[in-house]
């Protein structure tokens, strides 16, 4: 069980993906959009609260178009700071605006067995043994739902999948598979179970929400109710846009943020219309099409820059950002998951973007790996290592240690070597053996990664929730399931 | 010259004009030109040729698309002109299509519809969030070959596999050949539900649709 988690703060790398001007560009036309072309809200509940601040609603469509004054009035509401808690206050995640933070990806359908290698339909008993393992690593800062608890009923199964994770791992959950408003509140029953009542959960959201919008420019019924349940219990309340490029989005970038952008915010200031003050986050994964299959792609060089524009966006608001990164289409954790993981992971965290998912999944978050998932978080502490940049300053300049090994001599003994010696990176899963220790059995970050898995795995399994909670979480479920 | 105008109509397909497919279909109907003439020597020529631009990777998946749609256009205005003349151009097969109830992706099955159309279908789109007995009495009432159940959704999934249930309950299950599809969808999820087709696109859609009209007949 880990103790703490690694973030990255304070970078001292930083790129600049878009100007100011670039940005009140986009939102210009974002509030254009919403205001002109609509956002279809297909719920009555959600309609009365937008036509209730002034939005147009046609009933019939249930397309309601918002005025920009409206929706920036609503989004300077939401808070700017808020904590992502954890069972465990160490693991306490306070999204600052300073700090990046990996979670696992979701929501996948398939797992590759850790032990017979097969690729079969996902059930419970994989999420908590994913999340055993997520939770094992520093790297791993909160859960999403990884994969689908498919041999329980939709009706629970969300809360199936909750249950599951908190009863292994103490770490923040982010679920993204709760859709409807019976589930919502039974999953903050839950919380409010774990957290101790719903007061204490209000203060420290140990759980936090993310729906997906249906690019272009419409939310789904479900989310939206699910959504507004979510944030009148206090939870954190996220909307994901992935709007594709050439399909669900128009085909250039600045467009596709466009009409992503009108899906977010709309969303958000909904929820700021319904609970002023609610604390709310930016969420988006969005890509290109695949120009032949016309497939979502999850990897690619718009992708790598979406995920950089992205927090400027959320920045502009002053709300947190969950980005989709990682997430590579590559069928195995091959040469392409490798490229697709790294780029976009660096080009996420290069603006700081506070949350990121997500690592584990491969073929576009459709099928769970746990070798992907231990390789993912090396590539994660490459990058923790990257952002702390160079240090500049007397200690660091160790001229007193040149002078002293000179000319021809070594610092391999000297004192300030190894005084030092933490500040360097050192791989678990990179290859840096001799050829010849290699070709004994040619072996690698595969097999590395699975045996590392494998060995959690194979432990006894630490279940850190009380059982008296576990019963009760039981009994809320059976609720739920009996309707 | 009607060659030289079913030459246009052609090529307008092929260069993803639909509104221009539409102008020359009717100008060409004015001209005295049989329908029949018009779609297998206008319309069908134009879009084979999309398609092996498609295959050679000469034109994307958009190309494809607003080709199929300039062609279905078209068809729109020759279907009454066929009918007046007693005459049917036969389709590969009838299907019925539609995201399952308490689904509202429309695009990923919309796709598969209009290329299924493009590729001589009779197709039925019944939208999205489509009860399961608008499958039924729709595949009942068109006497549908396949019906083709989309979703998108983990938890709408299930959907799928009640609308096979559905079909059997109603005695139609040996008459018509279930297509899943949708972004969680996987074979192995196919096979368990018993769908007789799976696919991961809409090419592959048409490969598989092709596939179960020839296990029909």
């Amino acid at each position: 069980m880990s103790t703490s988690v690694s973030s990255i703060s304070n970078p001292k790398l930083s790129l600049n993906i878009l100007t100011e001007g670039d940005i009140r560009q986009i939102h210009s036309a974002t509030l254009e959009v919403i205001e002109s072309v609509g956002v279809k809200f297909p719920s009555p509940k959600a309609l009365d609260i937008l036509k209730a601040h002034g939005a147009k609603v046609d009933h019939e469509t249930m397309v309601a178009r918002i005025s920009g004054d409206v929706i920036e009035t609503c989004l300077a509401k939401a808070p700017p700071i808020f904590t992502l808690a954890a069972i465990d206050p160490d693991l306490d995640l306070p999204l600052d605006g300073n700090h990046s933070y990996l979670g696992t990806d979701g929501c996948g359908v398939e797992i590759i067995d850790a032990f017979s290698g097969e690729c079969r339909r996902s059930n419970k008993q994989d999420v908590y043994d994913v999340a055993r393992v997520a939770d094992d690593l520093d790297a791993i800062a909160f859960h999403w739902v990884p994969i689908s608890a498919q041999d329980c009923p939709p009706e629970s199964r969300g809360l199936h999948e909750l249950e599951a994770i908190w009863t292994v791992s103490k770490k923040h959950a982010q679920t993204e598979t709760i859709l409807d408003e019976r589930q919502m509140r039974a999953a903050i029953e839950m919380a409010a179970l774990l957290a101790g009542g719903k007061g204490e959960l209000r203060k420290r959201p140990l759980l936090s929400i993310m729906q997906c919008t249906i690019s272009p420019l419409a939310h789904d019924t479900g989310s939206l109710e699910a959504g507004l349940i979510a944030a009148e219990a206090g939870l954190p309340v996220g909307f994901m846009t992935m709007a594709s490029c050439a399909s669900t989005g128009p085909t250039t970038l600045a467009g596709n943020l466009v009409v992503g952008n009108a899906e977010v915010i709309s969303a958000l200031a909904l929820m700021q219309m319904a609970y002023p003050g609610c604390p709310v986050y930016y969420a988006a994964a969005q890509t290109a099409m695949d120009l032949r299959t016309g497939a979502y792609t999850g990897g690619g060089p718009e992708d790598f820059l979406f995920g950089a524009a992205t927090n400027l966006l959320a920045d502009f608001y002053n709300v947190p950002l969950s980005m989709g990164a990682f997430a590579t289409g590559a069928k195995e954790p091959n040469w392409q998951a490798a490229v697709d993981n790294s780029f976009s992971s660096f080009m996420a965290v290069s603006t700081l973007s506070d949350m990121l998912l997500g690592a584990g999944l491969l073929h576009g978050s459709r099928i769970f790996s746990y070798e992907m998932l231990l390789m993912d978080a090396e590539i994660w502490s490459i990058l923790h290592a990257m952002f702390k940049g160079i240090d500049v300053n007397e200690e660091t300049l160790a001229l007193d240690a040149i002078r002293e090994v000179g000319p021809g001599g070594t610092f391999l003994t000297h004192s300030h070597t190894v005084e030092h010696l933490g500040q360097l990176w050192l791989p678990t899963l990179m290859d840096r053996r001799t050829y010849s220790a290699w070709q004994v059995k040619r072996d690698g970050a595969r097999e590395w990664a699975l045996s590392r898995a494998r060995q959690i795995l194979s432990q006894e399994p630490l279940e850190s929730l009380d059982p008296a909670l576990k019963i009760e979480f039981e009994k809320i479920i059976e609720t739920v399931e009996q309707g | 010259m009607s060659e030289d105008l079913l030459a246009e109509i052609t090529e307008s397909v092929i260069g993803g004009e639909p509104e221009t497919v539409i102008a020359l279909t009717r100008q060409a109907l004015e001209m005295g030109l049989e329908p029949m003439e018009i779609i297998n020597q206008g319309l069908v020529p134009g879009m084979d040729i999309a398609g092996e631009k498609f295959s050679r990777g000469e034109f994307f998946l958009p190309h494809l698309l607003i080709a199929a749609k300039g062609m279905q256009n078209a068809m729109e205005l020759l279907e009454p002109e066929l009918v007046a003349r007693k005459q049917t151009f036969k389709s590969v097969g009838t299907v019925v299509i539609g995201t399952v109830q308490g689904d509202i992706h429309e695009i990923g099955k919309s796709l598969v519809g209009t290329m299924l159309s493009a590729n001589g279908f009779k197709v039925h789109d019944l939208g999205v969030d489509v009860r399961i007995e608008n499958f039924v009495s729709k595949i009942e009432e068109t006497r549908a070959d396949i019906v083709g159940l989309s979703a998108l959704l983990t938890t709408t999934m299930i959907g799928q596999r009640e609308v096979i249930e559905a079909l059997v309950e109603a005695g139609l299950r040996d008459r018509v050949k279930v297509l899943v599809g949708g972004a969680p969808v996987s074979q192995s999820w196919a096979e368990e539900i018993g769908a007789d087709g799976y696919a991961e696109d809409a090419t592959g859609a048409i490969q598989v649709a092709q596939k179960l009209m020839g296990a029909k007949s």
